[in-house]
């Protein structure tokens, strides 16, 4: 997998008009003329914004005779799938380091909380600056 | 388990992860510097703590020091902290124009247990873009590192 491609990818979908149409694909093919239709833009522009997410990969039109239809590519959200799960199996490990850090936090506090009890009673007891 | 979403409508990252820990032990893991040395940076990296003002207006400044020596640097303000709320902004100065305004929010789920929810928000989907792409390396490393464990253990 290319860094290049899924910067694309994203470049492609930080626009609102393609999110929607990947949105739209997502549910099924369409021409181009049916993808035009909701939107208050030309068909020409509609061909634009394809363009950029078939550049990305994300959409590809049926070879064949007009009207061709838009299909969605399915490898491309794959990719940023695995893009997401690997930056969260990142956050993941980070947060299997401090579960470690939290379980000795408990520990200092219990055998803290036990030398607290051995203390009570002596007047002059030492005394504890984390806990006043 | 770390849940991760990316909006598809604003450039933002949310993470979600559940810990053993009282509310008052998660916040202080996050807010005393040794503490958070010890589990911030990634398996093969050592956290070194320049400065650290952890208080409402405070800031904060640390590098992650790579095997070879190489030094990454990274700062930002506490805006905000509350017993259940971090505010704060988080820049690498690699990249210092591209800042994120993070909230970490914490829920206390009663029994020793918390809830962490992490809101990231990045100026442009580009920025997110690079963000996400940083830990590609460090999390495929650490994604075989432990599918190595697993074959080791005879988990696989």
């Amino acid at each position: 997998m290319s860094p290049d491609t899924l910067s694309r990818v994203f470049a492609a979908l930080a626009d609102p008009t393609r999110r929607d149409i990947v949105d739209r694909l997502a549910a099924d093919e369409a021409t181009v003329n049916q993808l035009a239709e909701p939107y208050r833009m030309s068909v020409q522009a509609v061909y634009k914004h394809l363009r950029v997410l078939e550049e990305a990969g994300l959409v590809s039109r049926a070879p064949g005779p007009q009207p061709r239809r838009v299909r969605l590519r399915a490898e491309a959200l794959d990719l940023m799938d695995e893009w997401l799960e690997r930056y969260r199996r990142r956050a993941e490990e980070r947060y299997q380091r401090l579960d470690r850090v939290l379980a000795t936090m408990r520990q200092t506090n219990e055998s803290e909380e036990n030398s607290d009890d051995d203390d009570r009673g002596g007047p002059d007891g030492p005394h504890h600056p984390h806990h006043p | 388990m770390t849940t991760i979403e990316a909006d598809p409508t604003v450039p933002i990252i949310r993470i979600t992860r559940d810990f053993q820990a009282t509310p008052e032990q998660l916040l202080r893991a996050h807010t005393d510097p040794e503490l958070f040395a010890r589990w911030v940076g990634p398996d093969s990296t050592r956290t070194r703590v320049d400065h650290w003002d952890a208080r409402t207006g405070g800031s904060f400044r640390f590098v992650s020091v790579i095997d070879d020596g190489v030094e990454f640097g990274f700062r930002g303000c506490f805006h905000e902290i509350r017993p259940d709320r971090i505010v704060q902004t988080f820049t690498f100065e690699g990249d210092p124009d591209g800042v994120a305004l993070e909230t970490l929010w914490i829920e206390d789920l009663g029994g020793g247990r918390c809830r962490l929810r992490v809101q990231s928000l990045v100026d442009s989907f580009e920025g997110r873009d690079a963000w996400l792409k940083s830990g590609m390396e460090t999390g495929v490393e650490q994604g075989y590192a432990k599918l190595d464990r697993m074959l080791a253990d005879g988990a696989v």
